[in-house]
């Protein structure tokens, strides 16, 4: 389980203080895919960053089953279970998506049946992957496939996606939805947190968070958030092509 | 052939020679050879007027390889070999050079080398030429190689060079001239630390229609140590040339990038690049991500850069 407690981090800009995060309390339970949503600039992804320990609190704490993680570096973290997704995803030189998939899973060596059926798992032909640099060559959307695939790779206690949606085009976006719809039956004995403001993303949660203007603005089941979310900004519907070749007008 | 721990360890690190090579061979120990062996279509024979061999590949040699490492192990030991390689039209063979020194003396150990490749029409040679430094004496380990390429129409020739540890001083110059259809493509790998100093002086004439070159640098700076690298490409018919640089800088290290291009006839199509810059913030990040330490993240993201 996850805990933060009155997380407060402020930027300075012109000498003055700016909270993007204003006193944040929030549980994540075990066993829940928890959807963190809410309008651009409220404060989404920097919450999804002090969690992996990418980015320091101004003042509150973390707890992760129990433990106080808090002043914990980001290796420290990952160590204890904590994956992380960026939002962008980093690109190399040199080095390639087998040594990204190795390096995930901790191991010195990695046969190559192994690495490939993280590939397969998020949709990408593993034997045209495998030994590519995970450099500018790839399009975003297969970036953000491997980002995805070392975070399963890793078999986090806790995995955190950062609006895994942006940049990646429609056809990736339906194989997304289907990759964490799949991690969702598997979740026993884990979790997992993702922020986005994708509709098809909310609709497979079991929790969701309301985060607007740096607080939490409500959470709950998604039965009880989504259909006040509908229509907002907060939940946004993919533009719709799919859904048009059914007759379907959004 | 008897070689004292030490050689051998040095010779698997330049030529990943672990046991005698398969085909021809000269190993030269401490300046002198202490193991030859010529195939039915590679001779390989000692000049008389200087220190080197001459290696003579037959026209149509195909899939054979040829292995010519240096190991020094004798502190204070200076040396210049010249080493030529006649290599026959059409053939298609695979060239290891490579040079180590272990010093743990005092005085400087230098070898200075010259190779000179005649490349026939429509050959094909694949170059590998590693330089490695070991030993914890005062004295320098300093290797200075001269490469020159003579590329016949046609011809094609790789040319892989890597220098990533123990050299103290290094200053490599690269010289090549190419006929029509002929073309070469280099990749330098090349890591300084400590107080190294390495310069390595690139220049290639496009010479005839159709040639083409792609000469491409990844360079590693630690430490206090210094790198420049000069690359000219000179295109002197329709012709196309592109030189990359590509460079990390860490601590107090200093590299200078100096790519040229001399285009002499307007059909030629030069391109260079250069970059410089310290390892990103968030690719350490990303893989601190995953469980490595900051070390450990640098050491994987250097590693692969230098792949």
């Amino acid at each position: 389980m996850l805990e933060l407690k009155n997380i407060v981090y402020q930027v300075e800009e012109n000498g003055e203080g700016i909270g993007i995060l204003n006193d944040v309390s929030l549980v994540i339970p075990d066993g829940k895919l928890t959807v963190i949503t809410g309008p651009n600039g409220g404060g989404k992804s920097t919450l999804a960053r002090i969690i992996a320990g990418v980015v320091k609190p101004t003042s509150g704490k973390i707890f992760f089953n129990g433990q106080d993680i808090t002043d914990m570096s980001i290796t420290d973290r990952a160590r204890l279970g904590i994956g992380f997704a960026f939002q962008q995803p980093v690109r190399f030189k040199g080095i390639r998506v087998v040594d990204l998939i190795r390096l995930a899973k901790g191991e010195k060596k990695l046969s190559s049946s192994d690495a490939c059926k993280y590939l397969a798992a998020v949709g990408l032909c593993a034997k045209d992957y495998i030994n590519r640099e995970v450099n500018s060559s790839l399009s975003g959307g297969e970036l953000k496939r491997i980002e995805i695939a070392t975070v399963l790779a890793k078999k986090s206690a806790l995995s955190v996606f950062d609006e895994p949606e942006a940049g990646i085009d429609l056809w990736s976006f339906q194989n997304l939805i289907e990759v964490f719809d799949g991690m969702r039956k598997n979740i026993e004995g884990s979790s997992i947190i993702i922020i986005s403001h994708q509709e098809r993303i909310l609709q497979i949660a079991d929790e969701i968070v309301l985060v607007k203007e740096g607080k939490i603005d409500c959470q709950g089941t998604c039965d009880e958030i989504l259909p006040k979310l509908v229509g907002t900004e907060s939940a946004v519907k993919s533009c719709g092509v799919i859904d048009l070749w059914k007759g379907g007008d959004n | 052939m008897e070689l004292t721990d030490i050689q051998k360890k040095i010779l698997e690190e330049v030529a990943d020679l672990h046991k005698i090579p398969v085909g021809a061979y000269n190993i030269r120990a401490n300046g002198e050879s202490v193991g030859r062996n010529s195939s039915a279509n590679i001779e390989i024979t000692s000049k008389t007027d200087v220190s080197g061999i001459d290696i003579k590949i037959k026209p149509g040699t195909k899939n054979e390889s040829v292995h010519i490492p240096v190991v020094i192990s004798q502190t204070g030991l200076k040396e210049n070999v010249h080493n030529d390689f006649f290599v026959g039209e059409d053939s298609d063979v695979l060239i290891v050079a490579g040079c180590g020194i272990d010093n743990c003396g005092s005085s400087d150990s230098e070898h200075d080398g010259i190779h000179r490749f005649y490349i026939g029409k429509n050959a094909r040679v694949k170059y590998v030429e590693k330089h490695y430094g070991s030993g914890a004496g005062k004295g320098k380990r300093i290797l200075n190689p001269v490469t020159e390429v003579y590329m016949e129409e046609g011809s094609y020739c790789e040319m892989e060079m890597v220098q990533i540890k123990g050299v103290d001083d290094t200053e490599r110059v690269t010289h090549a001239e190419l006929k029509e259809g002929a073309r070469m493509i280099v990749h330098e790998r090349l890591m300084t630390h400590d107080d190294q100093h390495a310069v390595s002086r690139y220049d290639v004439e496009l010479n005839g229609e159709g040639s083409s070159a792609d000469v491409v640098s990844r360079a590693v700076a630690r430490d206090r140590s210094y790198q420049r690298f000069d690359a000219k490409i000179i295109g002197n018919a329709p012709c196309s040339g592109h030189s990359e640089c590509d460079s990390i800088i860490m601590d107090n290290g200093t590299i200078l990038a100096v790519p040229a291009l001399e285009a002499n006839n307007v059909d030629a199509a030069l391109i260079h690049e250069a970059a410089i810059g310290k390892i990103a913030g968030e690719q350490l990040v990303k893989l601190m991500t995953l469980g490595l330490t900051e070390q450990e993240a640098e050491e994987e993201i250097i590693n692969g850069f230098l792949r």
